[in-house]
């Protein structure tokens, strides 16, 4: 018992070196794999760049509301696709879009991908071969797809605004041509769209058919052979290959010289659809916390406050075992912290919440021991005897108590992450990583802390020393 | 200790707090913060070096009774408030108080309206997932619980401490809604899954106590040995409450104003979780065990202690 227990020690005592070089914040990343360590705080707590999003439509076409919803829509869902959490949008007046970004690092490009209306066209170029990054126009408005589904008369509108706009001066090869689109994005199957490298070991971007998407490929393609396709995204040519046989089997890859990253976000955004309306950035800037910065100082100051009166509670009302778990208390919070660093987790008040809750989890596991020990001392058992028995008869209730915590955590977060609810996912994330960290230390640590005590200090082989 | 025999007594303070709030939610119903109505945008400019702290803005719409906006210093000594709709007049007053504070001109640089910021469906879908994950926990205490008889009985008797806690909340946040004009918004609605999660953790350390001491004393009536588990475990509840208590008061005391309702919520719904997993859940099994309602609506009904002891 003696020798495992001090190989437990020394494993501990590395674990706790590890998470201490974690949360350093002179240690931003970690070494061999380079991996980048900091902490994310949500716009409630720090702030983060605020961007607000135009309409890029002339003043006189009108925007629907359901249209800006359907934008906000697509904006989350493509925000959460590109891993970018914590983000919120709401409609600022008619033709404005508020977007809300947690801290100030790698926004911009976010936006770049996030704005982008996303439209992807499969487009007959002819016996004309472009190169990539050329300007097209094509005879698919943009806008029209809506336009299509919502009222009839916006579609002609939409299209009478598309014609006339001069294509990009840097695009003689493009000027006065209109090529056909063949079909869109629109006909692609969001669930089978996905990243992949081909045996080159270049990124491309793989996609299936719908049924209809399909037959129109399939049509298209055999009467085509020998000509080019140009899949376009945003009127800007990906890549345009020739068609070398006929495409039957309704599934495809786009190539065009992508980076993992590039091909992700095009991913993305062909999954989540295309924009509704184009949007511009109007103006960006920095803004503090919306909790205000002066209450989230006072806040914190409160949680210290509060976190030392639990330690000093323990450490009064249980003595000597209260000591041991206010150290396995502060080595929780250090493993908890280094983790959000680590994952990383961007924390928020919901995220605070769920680890305050946590902590609560923590204390009670120890509680439910001493309480336990205490019981079993009270009995007459000698003291080794108690402190095995405390924590095998506390076990059960400590088991069942987490696990119905973890199963209301995964059912949250399954939920939080298939409704876009963020906050939501935050709360049962940080609540999961503290219940599990918590059954570590307060029931493995604790134990291996107070079995080192009592092995080198006889003299707490006392029952006072616990409260007893 | 006799806690069970006063179960009735402990239901009846339960009923207490629960239908004064329920009704003030059925006629009144819950006010919903801007998070999910969304409301006015104010984007303000002060003179450099002028701009007053949050709070004191927050002050400010309090005068012109407008509860709890939401206020973010921007870069440049401005400052955005998002708030319930106001109107140009009410704008116009808090601006000048702006003035007033500040001790310099205050540039209005947009002033709109705003949609939500979270979707109001975000609720009513939580809701659904606490509903199912309120399913799963049923189905592990049965199963957790299966060495001892009608399993199903703790689980039910879990939900239902849950249930009465959901109560509690809303309903003291829809009092607190009407006479003091709180507003439920996302944060409302994180203290209401974390108090979610604390009853049922809290409930179950209590039956499972039961659950051992059915084994050891089997030959006990079960109010006993429910009496004796609760009594057992009452050290350990209060501590654990106290301890989440400390951290709760602390942050209502010298937290910050911003988060004083979301603190003061989970207070009331940690300190009612730990109430009904000791007076409402195991009395709950009690009566189930006797099938006390039999006696509930006859005119001879007596003491539900002196019905059991003819048993």
């Amino acid at each position: 018992m003696s020798q495992r227990n001090y190989v437990t020690l020394i494993l501990i005592l590395l674990l706790t070196a590890v998470t201490i070089f974690f949360v350093l914040p002179s240690n931003p990343t970690i070494p061999i794999i380079n991996r980048s360590l900091s902490t994310h705080l949500g716009l409630d707590l720090q702030g983060g760049l605020q961007v607000l999003l135009e309409v890029d439509l002339p003043e006189n076409q009108p925007v629907t509301a359901q249209q800006m919803q359907d934008a906000i829509q697509v904006l989350n869902e493509r925000a959460n696709g590109l891993g970018v959490s914590e983000v919120t949008f709401q409609t600022a007046g008619n033709r404005r879009i508020l977007g809300e970004f947690p801290g100030l690092t790698n926004t911009q490009e976010v936006i770049a991908v996030l704005r982008q209306t996303g439209v992807l066209e499969f487009v007959d170029l002819g016996s004309t071969q472009l190169p990539e990054g050329t300007k097209i126009k094509t005879d698919y408005a943009q806008g029209s797809s809506t336009g299509q589904s919502t009222s009839p008369t916006a579609a002609p509108t939409a299209t009478a605004q598309a014609s006339p706009t001069p294509s990009a001066s840097a695009t003689p090869a493009a000027s006065g041509t209109t090529y056909h689109t063949v079909m869109t994005g629109a006909d692609l199957v969001a669930s089978k769209i996905s990243v992949q490298t081909n045996t080159l070991g270049n990124y491309e971007v793989a996609f299936t058919l719908t049924d209809k998407g399909k037959e129109i490929f399939k049509n298209y393609t055999t009467a085509n052979v020998g000509k080019y396709l140009a899949i376009v995204l945003d009127k800007t040519v990906i890549s345009a290959p020739v068609i070398k046989n006929p495409i039957t089997d309704g599934s495809g890859v786009i190539e065009g010289g992508f980076t993992q990253q590039t091909a992700n976000n095009l991913a993305v955004q062909l999954r989540y659809g295309s924009l509704p309306i184009p949007l511009k950035v109007a103006e960006s800037s920095a803004v503090g916390a919306t909790l205000g910065q002066d209450s989230v100082r006072k806040s914190e100051m409160a949680g210290l406050i509060g976190l030392t009166v639990v330690i000093l509670f323990m450490a009064l009302y249980y003595r000597l075992p209260g000591v041991l778990a206010d150290l396995a208390l502060v080595l929780y919070a250090l493993i908890t912290f280094a983790l959000y660093r680590l994952i990383p987790v961007t924390l928020t008040l919901p995220g605070i919440a769920g680890f305050i809750l946590s902590i609560g989890v923590a204390v009670d596991a120890n509680i439910l021991i001493f309480e336990r020990l205490k019981e079993e001392l009270r009995a007459g058992r000698t003291l080794r005897q108690a402190i095995d028995l405390g924590w095998k008869r506390a076990w059960p209730s400590i088991r069942d108590s987490n696990i119905s915590t973890l199963i209301t955590c995964t059912i949250l977060f399954i939920f939080g992450s298939t409704f876009g609810a963020s906050m939501v996912k935050g709360f049962a994330l940080t609540l999961a990583l503290g219940v599990l960290i918590s059954l570590f230390t307060a029931i493995i640590v604790t134990r291996t802390f107070l079995h080192t005590v009592l092995d080198n200090l006889k003299i707490a082989e006392h029952p006072s020393w616990f409260g007893v | 200790m006799n806690i069970i025999g006063k179960r009735y007594l402990y239901f009846g303070i339960s009923l207490l707090v629960i239908v004064p709030g329920l009704l003030a939610l059925a006629i009144w119903g819950l006010p919903l913060g801007i998070d999910f109505t969304g409301g006015s945008l104010l984007d303000v400019k002060f003179e450099a070096g002028k701009a007053p702290q949050p709070a004191q803005v927050i002050q400010i719409y309090h005068q012109f009774s407008v509860g709890d906006p939401q206020v973010q210093s921007a870069a440049g000594d401005a400052m955005l408030i998002r708030s319930k709709q106001i109107s140009e007049e009410t704008k116009s007053n808090v601006i000048s108080e702006m003035e007033k504070l500040s001790g310099g001109k205050v540039e209005t640089v947009r002033f709109e309206s705003v949609g939500p910021s979270v979707a109001k469906e975000v609720g009513s879908q939580a809701m659904l997932a606490v509903a199912i994950a309120a399913l799963g926990i049923l189905l592990y205490i049965s199963f957790a619980f299966r060495g001892v008889p009608h399993a199903y009985r703790f689980g039910t008797a879990a939900i239902m401490a849950m249930i009465h806690d959901i109560c509690v909340v809303v309903g003291t946040e829809a009092l607190l809604g009407h006479f003091l004009g709180w507003e439920a918004d996302a944060m409302f609605l994180t203290a209401l899954l974390t108090v979610i999660g604390f009853s049922v953790h809290d409930t179950i350390v209590v039956f499972d106590r039961i659950r051992e001491n059915s084994n050891i004393h089997r030959r006990l009536p079960f109010e006993t040995v429910v009496n004796h588990s609760i009594v057992q475990t009452l050290d350990r509840s209060i501590n654990t409450q106290l301890t989440v208590m400390f951290t709760l008061l602390s942050l209502a005391l010298f937290g910050g104003v911003t988060i004083r309702h979301f603190v003061i919520i989970l207070l009331i719904g940690v300190f009612s979780g730990t109430y009904s997993s000791i007076f409402n859940a195991s009395p709950i099994l009690v009566v189930w065990e006797n099938r006390e309602w039999r006696y509930w609506f006859r005119g001879n009904w007596k003491k539900p202690g002196t019905v059991l002891s003819s048993n």
